[in-house]
C-alpha cells in the first residue's frame, strides 16, 4: 500500500497542519511516512501546499509527481494541481470556494467544508473536516489515531481548540454516508 | 529509551548536533536551512550552549573558528551562496587544524540561484572549496534518521582528525519530515581532551593556533603532515551502503536524496528481474573507492560487464570520482538534472533499462 496525497489551499487554511496530523497519525500506526512542504516564495492569497506519502514500504522520493488523492481547499489549488492527479485519482474538494469541472474518470467528492466549519463555530477547522471526509473514503489511518494526534500536538495555548478540531474531524467523516 | 517523532531533516541535524555535545552555533539565515538556526535558537540555551545569529556568513564562520580554537564543539550551517562566503574561514580552519562541523543544505546555483533542492555543491565540498591544498570530511545523509545519526559522527571525525567536516544535505532532506528515532544509533563520543586549545596558559606553555608558516620550508613540512592525515582518513573513514551488488549488471551510484529515488527505482527493476544494484556513498570525501575497485578488478567473472550509472541532481560532479575509482575498467554513464530539476524514479528505471538490454 502506498498513498500519495497532495493537500493544497490558501495560506492560512491549515493545509500544512492537515498534512502533519495525517502523517503523524500514520507514523504512529507503524507506517512509513514523508511530509514535504512547499517552501518557496509563497505569496499571500496564493496557494500553499504539502505532499504526504504513506506506505508499507520505505519511501524513495517525498516529492509527488502524480497523486492518488488531491485535497483542494480553494479554486487556485484545484487549477494548479488537478493535472497532477492519477487517472483514477480521488479529488476532495471544498465546494465553498471551488467548483470541480473535471475530466471524466476522476472521482470527485465535493462538500462545502468552509460553510460546515462556520456552522460548527470556527471557520478554521475546515481542514479537519476535509481530513475526516478523506479518511472515510480511504481507510488508511484510524480516526482515533488522528484524534489522539490532534490532542497531543496542540501547544499549551491552543488546548482549548482540541475539542472543536476533533468534532470537525468526526463531522467530516460522516459526510460521505 | 527510544522515542519516535515526526521531524524535518533540518531539525534532526540540529538536534543531532546537540546530542553530540555541540556547544556553539553561529549562523546567518538562508533558505532552505532556516529551521536549523531556528531550532538552535530555542534549544541551545536549554542545552547549555551558545547560539548566535551572526551579522554575516563571514562573521559566523569566524566565530566558529574562535569557539573551536577555545576547544568546544562548534558548528555553522548555510546553503550554497552562504557556504561560498564561508570558504575563507573553512580554509583557515583546515590550515589551523581546527575541528568544526559545517552543514550545507544545498539549493540551486550558480549565483543566488533558487531555493529548490540541488546537489550542485559536490565539487565545492569535496575539492576543498577554499584556497590551499586541503580537504574537508564530507558526509551525505539520505534520510531524516541519517541526518540525525551523522551529526555525532561528523563531530567525532572532526575532532579525531582536527579537520572541518561538512554535512552535505539538500533542500528535500532539509525540508521533509520523516519519523526519527531519537536514541542515537551512533554511540556519541564525548569531546576528547584538546591539549592544543586556547584555554588560558597559566602554569603551562602558551598554545598557538595559526595557519601562517612564513619561514622557508615550514609550510611544505606542514602540508606534508596534512597529506599524511588525509591519507589516514582515506584509508580508514570511507563509508558507503551497497545493495544487490554481487550479481548486478548495472550499478546505480547516488547519494543523499537522489539515492532514495535511485533505490526505489532499483527495487522496482529487481521486481521485474532486472539485475540492478546501488552504491550509496555516505562519505563523499573520502570517496569509497575500494568498493568500485573490488567490483572491477581483472580476473573476476563480472569484470567489464558492469555498467555504473551515476545519478545526481547536478550535471555531473560525483561522476568524476566514480570514473577515477573505476579507472577505465568499466563503463560509467550519467543521468542528472540541475537548477531544481530532480531525476524521477521513472527516469532512473528507463535509463537502466536502456543500458541493461
Amino acid at each position: 500500500m502506498t498513498e500519495k496525497i497532495i493537500i493544497a489551499g490558501f495560506g492560512g487554511q491549515g493545509v500544512m497542519l492537515l498534512g502533519k496530523v495525517l502523517a503523524e497519525a500514520a507514523m504512529r500506526e507503524g507506517r512509513f511516512v514523508t511530509w514535504f512542504p512547499a517552501y518557496g516564495a509563497e505569496v499571500r492569497g496564493g496557494t500553499a501546499h504539502c505532499m504526504v506519502i504513506i506506505s508499507d514500504q520505505e519511501i524513495g522520493s517525498p516529492y509527488i509527481g502524480q497523486a492518488d488523492t488531491l485535497i483542494a481547499l480553494n479554486g487556485p489549488s484545484l487549477e494548479k494541481f488537478k493535472s497532477r492527479l492519477e487517472a483514477k485519482g480521488l479529488l476532495i474538494l471544498n465546494s465553498s470556494l471551488a467548483r470541480a469541472g473535471l475530466d471524466k474518470g476522476l472521482k470527485a467528492v465535493e462538500h462545502p467544508f468552509t460553510e460546515i466549519a462556520s456552522g460548527l463555530g470556527n471557520i478554521r477547522v475546515a481542514n479537519m473536516i476535509a481530513l475526516g471526509a478523506f479518511l472515510s473514503l480511504k481507510n488508511i489511518v484510524g480516526l482515533e489515531s488522528v484524534e489522539k494526534v490532534i490532542s497531543d500536538i496542540a501547544p499549551e495555548d491552543k488546548k482549548g481548540l482540541i475539542a472543536i478540531n476533533q468534532k470537525a474531524l468526526r463531522e467530516g467523516a460522516r459526510l460521505n454516508g | 529509551m527510544s522515542n519516535k517523532i515526526l521531524i524535518s531533516g533540518n531539525e534532526a541535524m540540529a538536534e543531532g548536533a546537540i546530542q553530540a555535545g555541540c556547544a556553539f552555533y553561529a549562523g546567518y539565515p538562508i533558505t532552505p536551512q532556516n529551521e536549523i538556526p531556528a531550532y538552535m535558537a530555542s534549544r541551545m540555551p536549554e542545552a547549555g550552549g551558545v547560539f548566535i545569529q551572526a551579522e554575516s556568513e563571514l562573521a559566523a564562520i569566524n566565530m566558529v573558528f574562535g569557539a573551536s580554537a577555545a576547544g568546544v564543539r562548534a558548528m555553522t550551517s548555510s546553503s550554497g551562496p552562504g557556504i561560498s562566503l564561508k570558504q575563507e574561514g573553512i580554509s583557515y580552519l583546515a590550515g589551523a587544524e581546527l575541528p568544526a562541523v559545517i552543514v550545507n543544505v544545498m539549493r540551486g546555483g550558480p549565483g543566488l540561484g533558487n531555493i529548490a533542492p540541488s546537489q550542485a555543491d559536490y565539487f565545492q565540498a569535496t575539492r576543498s572549496g577554499g584556497h590551499g591544498d586541503y580537504h574537508c570530511l564530507v558526509l551525505a545523509p539520505a534520510s531524516v534518521q541519517e541526518a540525525y545519526d551523522l551529526m555525532p559522527l561528523a563531530f567525532e571525525l572532526a575532532d579525531k582528525y582536527r579537520s572541518p567536516a561538512i554535512v552535505l544535505a539538500d533542500g528535500v532532506l532539509g525540508q521533509m519530515m520523516e519519523p526519527l528515532v531519537t536514541s542515537p544509533r551512533h554511540k556519541v563520543t564525548k569531546s576528547p581532551e584538546k591539549p592544543w586549545a586556547l584555554t588560558g596558559c597559566k602554569d603551562r606553555p602558551a598554545n598557538i593556533v595559526k595557519s601562517f608558516y612564513i619561514r622557508e620550508g615550514d609550510l611544505e613540512r606542514f602540508n606534508l603532515l596534512l597529506q599524511k592525515k588525509y591519507k589516514a582518513i582515506q584509508d580508514k573513514e570511507a563509508r558507503y551502503e551497497g545493495l544487490n551488488l554481487e550479481d548486478a549488471g548495472v550499478i546505480l551510484v547516488a547519494y543523499g536524496t537522489m539515492a532514495r529515488i535511485a533505490k526505489s527505482g532499483m527495487l522496482k527493476l529487481r521486481q521485474k528481474g532486472k539485475r540492478a544494484g546501488l552504491i550509496r556513498p555516505i562519505t563523499l570525501w573520502p570517496f569509497p573507492q575500494k568498493v568500485f575497485q573490488r567490483l572491477t578488478v581483472h580476473g573476476k567473472q563480472y569484470t567489464k560487464r558492469i555498467i555504473f550509472l551515476v545519478v545526481e541532481m547536478s550535471y555531473g560532479q560525483m561522476v568524476e570520482d566514480v570514473k577515477l575509482a573505476v579507472d577505465g575498467r568499466a563503463k560509467v554513464e550519467f543521468l542528472g538534472r540541475s537548477g531544481g530539476g530532480i531525476p524521477t524514479e521513472n527516469d532512473v528505471i528507463k535509463a537502466v533499462s536502456r543500458l541493461i538490454r
